[in-house]
């Protein structure tokens, strides 16, 4: 439980840490929450750490011309508890309310989750639901990416060295969107065995919007595009929903390991599916 | 003895829920275990360990590791050789047992083996030199299975021993063969008790110190047994066992996996010796979950035997113990312990076992919580069931239909035990009451009409408890105590039943101030360093506060008795009444107190005839019996169709561990107890590859419950006060552990009765219920 020896460095502003990150061979520590396990197990052992939370301005939660902007170093804690999203945005609240424990909770943060990119982590399924985008920032140039571009597979995303996370980017929740999170937690770490985000609206009795996102199913999150196709338009009706859910891991090849069988999670991602559905439906009508 | 359905307190204390006088210093973190100890000087160890489950040492370079700077010294298995062996404490005839060195020798055994050595001036470096430490291995077949160990062919764990058995056992008791053939009804069953990692809070850990001027070394270790730990510690690494003290300063929780000697212990001794500078090592909780010993491991073939009214008449035990590589302290003996309590509560006479011990390429087992109780109380309490099912019984009516009854006890079982005492029907009748269980039935019969699939599941467990008659325990059974006044009255008790978190600094404290008639502050409780405390046994068992406790007891009613004498003296009155922590004349009602009489005895200008100067007792008690606690759990689930995943609606656990010394530390012992058999029935599993590499390897894939993932727990007692103690105290340790797994698979095998599931194997994980489902019960 001992890391190798590293290099710290807690630098005070985003251009500070964009220069440190500059070189290539540094490690952001963004809560640490995954990263330090992995370093005293010796799984990782970054030469350099630049350690992200004294930069206030990354811990902010703002919303301007349709969007919430949401800083990369916020808790889970800061967004299961902030008013802003819990009003607007209430599926990411939802979300960052199963992750960990209390203690994982008030240290981890979103942009730490993200990066990690951990096949059975909570965020993804509710922000691919949202079409969330990531930005990343580099000394002298910035892109915004759709969060399915950034995440690539198992722990890789597309951030490129010097390259960091510091903004996810939601639109704000349009008025009767029924939303809801299902999970079945592994009991041991608490990541989902399967984790189903479902966003909906109707209009005139229609599905108007359908919105599924997975994680934990596969090696990388996935939105269930067969199943909000067979959704769209839709009465939303029990019999639709059955439907719907049964496409969301069909072509999927599922992940496999002591506390789930590939075929198990395949049968849960539609079980789950379907009742992370039922209950966004329950709330959109 | 009657037993009492409502428990009350008997004393100022005993009895009362006296809160846990330990728990201020562990809240406030100023509690100090081994790895809060700091010595000048003092170097750290880690050890380098195989990553192969079976492998041939070709070769080991430790040159990078020593060119490191701040690395004192490297040792490797054979600047060991001689030293050791890792102790087995049990004797079973014909026991083959493996030499288990310290470091292993031109071979290792499991994943985890320790190898090497690593000694250097901080924790960082010794770790960074761990991974220069350069081993050449020759992988070899490994076989991580019992059963699998069994198959003709298998990989030998020992080459000398190619069928992989460390040793048979059977026993017989009444005529078995007969109760089979007069049989109506025969059920059979495989039943599996899994491997456990035990998971105590703080992992071990050791800190060694050698005064060469004296020749004397110290041995902090995190440990159930200090005395035990020195005596056999002396013998491994050569020392006169007066030159050799153990310390066990706080200890963060054992379940018995600390109730052992571990070669880490001589091998940092043996460190300490060598560089003569103080040597700390303190286990990863990935070490611990490779290294520290694991529980169960059983595969079980049941067949019981009855007539069709459901009297119970025989029951037949095939047990296949995985053993894993070696045996650590009591390894062999756990299973023996199964075969002691198979016939569970009930009152047939006829038992045939088979132990088969096994070795396997994984860390060995031992006792965990409950130590080969549970794994009985699994089986039969499962076998009843399935009985029931076959006979179409209420499981409740089949269990009232075996007990003995109160006045058949002492009873002797067919396995050689004798009950102390019992009530069987007490708890069951009040548990059943607190689910108002013909209620019960009735929600169940009408949530079976809805579709759901919800279960009542009952168990009533007994234990052997109160480790014991010496004759009848691998060390000596007795318990020690030492009652000493100081010359200021206040007293102070050392303990031989060192703990390790159980609360003994509280209950012995409020044991000994009811008896003494002082307050509990004027008494304080000392245990664990053998430079300080009495030789003694340990705490596990469930056996301080009914062996422990009587010596307190003992130890005090010898010093009442020279209380008085000093009394009588100063109040020059042969008539003198020792009461309410005064010396009271029974003529004339004049009284000295307490710290008078200790004065006076210290000062010694007079004493009474033949007494000593002082007030100390020392007491060594020798039980003359096991004890025998008892109890009824009720655990109600229900099954989600979809998932397979259970969720306890109720969970009520009435137990009956004799009278209460705090029954606020008791529920704690019952919650804490019935987490564990929680844990096994639904989700703790140590998993292992079939090359024998451990994946359930880190607390993120070994899951023990979480205080959220815990049920409201309904507790109750009945008390059926002990013969064998003057307390009338049972223990109750390991009850809930004993109790809760079997409650909780029959309730789950009662909720998917319907599809026609007969029994479900531990842990009952959502997929393999999902899977039942998927298959209609057919599995």
């Amino acid at each position: 439980m001992i890391p190798q020896s590293f290099e710290y460095s807690v630098p005070n502003t985003l251009q500070e840490a964009l220069q440190l990150l500059a070189g290539g061979n540094a490690k952001v520590l963004a809560g640490g929450m995954s990263l330090v396990p992995l370093m005293k197990l010796r799984l990782a052992a970054p030469e350099h750490l630049v350690d992200l939370r004294r930069i206030t301005g990354l811990k902010t939660l703002s919303e301007s011309s349709g969007e919430i902007r949401i800083g990369a170093m916020a808790t889970h804690h800061d967004l299961d508890s902030s008013p802003l999203l819990r009003q607007r945005c209430p599926l990411l609240a939802e979300a960052a309310k199963h992750i960990g424990d209390v203690q994982v909770r008030n240290l981890g943060t979103i942009g730490g989750s993200l990066s990690h990119a951990d096949p059975a982590a909570d965020y993804p399924a509710s922000l691919l639901a949202l079409g969330a985008k990531v930005k990343l920032v580099r000394a002298g140039a910035e892109r915004t990416l759709n969060l399915e571009d950034f995440l690539v597979d198992t722990f890789t995303t597309a951030a490129e060295p010097g390259e960091l996370l510091t903004e996810i980017i939601v639109p704000v929740e349009e008025p009767k969107t029924g939303v809801s999170y299902q999970k079945m937690v592994q009991p041991a770490s608490g990541f989902a065995i399967v984790g189903v985000a479902a966003r909906v609206r109707k209009s005139n009795g229609q599905i108007s919007l359908a919105r599924l996102g997975l994680t934990g199913v596969a090696p990388s999150p996935f939105r269930a595009a067969a199943a909000e196709a067979r959704l769209q338009g839709s009465a939303g009706s029990a019999e639709d929903i059955r439907q719907a859910a049964a496409l969301v891991s069909s072509n999927i090849e599922a992940n496999a390991d002591i506390h789930a069988s590939a075929s198990y999670r395949k049968q849960m991602a539609q079980v789950y599916a379907a009742r992370a559905l039922h209950a966004a439906l329950a709330e959109a009508s | 003895m009657a037993t009492i359905l409502t428990p009350q307190a008997t004393g100022k204390l005993v009895g009362k829920r006296v809160r846990r006088r330990e728990d201020p210093r562990l809240i406030t973190g100023t509690a100090t275990y081994v790895d809060d100890i700091q010595k000048p000087g003092m170097h750290h160890a880690c050890i380098v360990r195989s990553p192969y489950a079976a492998a041939r040492i070709k070769g080991i370079n430790a040159q990078a590791a020593l060119a490191l700077p701040g690395v004192a010294a490297v040792f490797t298995g054979k600047d060991v050789a001689a030293l050791g062996p890792v102790p087995c404490g049990a004797s079973l005839p014909g026991l083959r047992v493996p030499h288990h060195h310290i470091l292993a020798q031109d071979r290792v055994y499991f994943t985890g083996h320790p190898v090497a050595v690593v000694v250097a001036t901080d924790r960082y470096i010794a770790r960074d030199a761990a991974d220069l430490v350069e081993v050449d291995y020759e992988e070899l077949p490994a076989v991580a299975a019992p059963e699998k160990a069994l198959a003709p062919g298998a990989p030998a764990v020992h080459p000398e021993w190619p069928d992989n058995t460390a040793f048979t056992y059977h026993q017989e008791g009444g005529d078995v063969n007969k109760a089979f053939a007069e049989a109506e009804v025969i059920v059979k069953q495989r039943i599996i008790s899994q491997r456990l990692i035990p998971t105590a809070m703080e992992t071990r850990g050791v800190v060694a110190e050698w005064q060469p001027g004296d020749k004397a070394l110290t041995v902090y270790s995190s440990s159930q047994i200090p005395h035990l730990l020195r005596s056999l510690l002396a013998g491994m690494l050569g020392l006169p066992e007066n030159r050799l003290r153990v310390v066990v300063p706080e200890v963060g929780g054992g379940f018995g996996s600390k109730l052992n000697v571990y070669a880490e212990e001589a091998l940092m001794g043996f460190v300490a010796m060598k560089i003569g500078k103080p040597v700390k090592w303190i286990e990863s909780r990935r070490e611990n979950f490779l290294c520290t010993i694991h529980g169960r491991g059983h595969v079980d073939y049941y067949e019981i035997a009855a007539k069709k009214d459901g009297t119970i008449l025989g029951l037949k035990l095939k047990l296949i113990q995985d053993l894993g590589a070696y045996h650590q302290l009591l390894t062999p003996a756990i299973p023996t312990l199964s075969v002691l309590m198979m016939p569970g509560l009930y009152r047939f006479k006829n038992i045939l076992a088979d132990i088969v011990g096994v070795f396997t390429n994984c860390v060995p087992t031992d006792a965990y919580r409950g130590a080969g109780r549970p794994e009985a109380t699994h089986g039969i309490e499962r076998m009843v069931d399935m009985l029931a099912a076959e006979l179409k019984m209420d499981p409740a009516e089949i269990r009232l239909k075996n007990f003995p009854q109160p006045d058949e006890f002492p009873f002797a079982t067919a396995t050689g035990l004798s009950y102390d005492s019992g009530d069987y029907e007490a708890p069951l009748r009040r548990a059943l009451e607190l689910v108002d269980y013909p209620r019960l039935r009735q929600e169940q019969a009408e949530a079976r009409q809805q579709g759901r699939l919800m279960g009542i599941g009952l168990s009533t467990y007994g234990e052997v408890s109160a480790f014991g008659p010496s004759p009848a325990t691998p060390a000596g059974g007795w318990e020690s105590a030492t009652v000493k006044i100081d010359p200021a009255g206040k007293v102070t008790v050392l303990t031989g039943a060192s703990p390790h978190g159980q609360g003994e600094e509280t209950t012995f404290a409020q044991i000994a101030a009811d008896e003494l008639g002082v307050d509990l502050e004027d008494v304080i409780v000392l245990h664990g360093d053998t430079a300080v405390v009495q030789y003694g046994i340990g705490t596990f068992g469930s056996r301080a506060t009914a062996v422990g406790g009587p010596a307190v007891y003992y130890a005090i009613q010898k010093l009442k008795e020279k209380i008085q004498k000093f009394g009588a003296l100063l109040l020059e009155s042969a008539e003198v009444t020792f009461t309410n922590g005064n010396c009271v004349c029974n003529r004339n009602g004049k009284s000295v107190t307490l710290a008078q009489v200790a004065a006076a005895s210290y000062r010694a200008m007079k004493l009474p005839p033949g007494e000593e100067p002082g007030l100390q007792v020392t007491y060594f008690w020798e039980p003359p019996n096991f004890t025998f606690p008892f109890g009824a759990h009720i655990a109600v689930t229900e099954v989600d169709r979809e998932t397979g995943r259970v969720s306890i609606l109720r969970y009520v656990a009435v137990d009956d561990c004799g009278n209460i010394i705090n029954p606020l530390l008791v529920d704690g012992q019952v919650h804490g107890g019935v987490a564990q058999g929680m844990g096994q029935a639904l989700y703790e599993q140590a998993v292992y590859d079939n090359n024998g590499q451990l994946l359930s390897g880190e607390l993120t894939d070994y899951a023990i419950p979480k205080a959220g993932m815990m049920p409201w727990l309904e507790t109750g007692h009945t008390i059926t006060p002990s013969p064998v103690n003057p307390l009338g105290v049972k223990g109750v340790g390991e009850a809930g552990t004993i109790g809760a797994s079997p409650a909780l698979v029959n309730s789950v095998v009662d909720a998917l009765s319907p599809l026609g599931v007969r029994h479900i194997d531990m842990p009952m994980l959502p997929e393999k219920i999902w899977q039942l489902l998927q298959q209609g019960g057919q599995a």
